[in-house]
């Protein structure tokens, strides 16, 4: 079997991932599906890493996990305050800015 | 130590042909139909839950992948990280929100899910188009950049030529930090009411400064629904639960007294009718 497989699994996740945030009105399932996205891309570049010979793709992927559970710290605060203020974690009810 | 080098060094290289081996191969084609079943459960379930157990799936499975990588550290942080905190946090903030708390099926956006779903499977066919007709170099592997364990090389990455990289994300993990405990802060509109004030807003309304006496134990009825008797006989009526006076179950003193045949100092009838309001 040939390494592309798992490029090809890592674009079908993102493409779900993508799908998810596009579909869904939860804002926790929205953020769920951009975690799913930068793991796919993790692992695009963990296999790359492989084909290149070259440790810098796994490196990269770490960096990405860090960011990763900054973004999560930050974007969960955001949907729990919301929360607080509108009862709703729909993406749908955040529309004080609509005039 | 011994076997956390044999641990470390488990994952196969690839074959001479830049292929990779059989036991790999039969471990993607278990794992990948089931991280792809999971990410499908994120995007179909209807409980916030089952898409959160869905995500766990995809992201073990992900674990088990990076070590067949040749990427074991990162495997362990995968675990670490995104199913052990990430995840968690998830789980946390999806009980605090509320579990019942499901997606609403009014279309807000006209044709919102048609153009989604099309988006999703034109994102879907450009990559995999992509990545099918791309002419890849053949896999080198990662045996010679893992000769001193994958944990030592990655080390050497991070802390050599990347250093700069590492220090500014301490920086950004630490303003996360401060940043989710800003935004989380709630500023007191009220004052506080603690047990002081509580306890002086009951005396002045009123209240009694103990608790309330316990409901009756007599001999041959130890229950919640006979009052308690006071020093001088009386049924006091407050010891009986609110609940059971409200709803009429309440027996009177007089009444245990006929079924017990004993006899109270001051004849419970007669004080309980003058107690009546």
């Amino acid at each position: 079997m040939n390494l592309s497989n798992y490029l090809v699994l890592a674009s079908l996740l993102f493409a779900i991932g993508t799908a998810t945030v596009l579909l869904r009105r939860n804002a926790i399932i929205v953020f769920m599906g951009v975690e799913l996205m930068l793991n796919a891309a993790n692992l695009l570049l963990v296999t790359f890493a492989r084909i290149h010979g070259d440790l810098q793709g796994q490196v990269m992927a770490f960096f990405v996990m860090v960011v990763a559970a900054a973004e999560v710290v930050v974007g969960l605060a955001i949907i729990v305050s919301i929360f607080r203020t509108r009862r709703s974690a729909s993406v749908d009810d955040v529309n004080l800015l609509k005039s | 130590m011994t076997q956390l080098s044999v641990i470390l060094s488990l994952p196969a290289a690839l074959t001479s042909g830049g292929n990779i081996s059989a036991g790999e191969t039969a471990l993607f084609w278990v794992l990948a139909p089931l991280m792809v079943f999971g990410a499908l459960g994120l995007l179909f379930a209807r409980k916030a839950v089952h898409a959160a157990l869905g995500i766990v799936l995809v992201m073990i499975s992900l674990a088990f992948l990076y070590t067949a990588q040749e990427a074991p550290f990162l495997g362990v942080v995968q675990v670490v990280v995104y199913t052990g905190a990430v995840m968690m946090l998830f789980l946390f903030v999806l009980m605090l929100v509320g579990v019942d708390n499901s997606d609403s099926l009014v279309e807000t956006l006209k044709g919102q899910r048609w153009i989604g779903a099309i988006l999703g499977v034109g994102t879907a066919a450009v990559l995999i188009g992509v990545i099918r007709t791309a002419t890849l170099d053949q896999a080198k592997g990662l045996t010679s950049a893992n000769a001193d364990s994958n944990p030592v090389g990655v080390a050497r990455v991070i802390f050599g030529q990347d250093i700069f990289a590492f220090e500014v994300v301490g920086v950004l993990l630490i303003t996360a930090a401060l940043g989710a405990l800003v935004l989380t802060h709630r500023q007191r509109l009220v004052p506080r009411v603690g047990q002081k004030e509580r306890a002086d807003a009951r005396i002045a309304a009123g209240g009694g400064l103990a608790p309330l006496a316990a409901p009756g134990v007599y001999a041959r009825s130890n229950a919640l629904d006979t009052p308690a008797l006071d020093p001088e006989g009386r049924p006091i009526e407050e010891s009986v639960p609110r609940v059971l006076r409200i709803r009429g179950q309440r027996r009177s003193a007089t009444e245990v007294q006929a079924q017990i045949g004993g006899t109270a100092a001051v004849d419970p009838a007669q004080i309980e009718e003058g107690s009546q309001p």
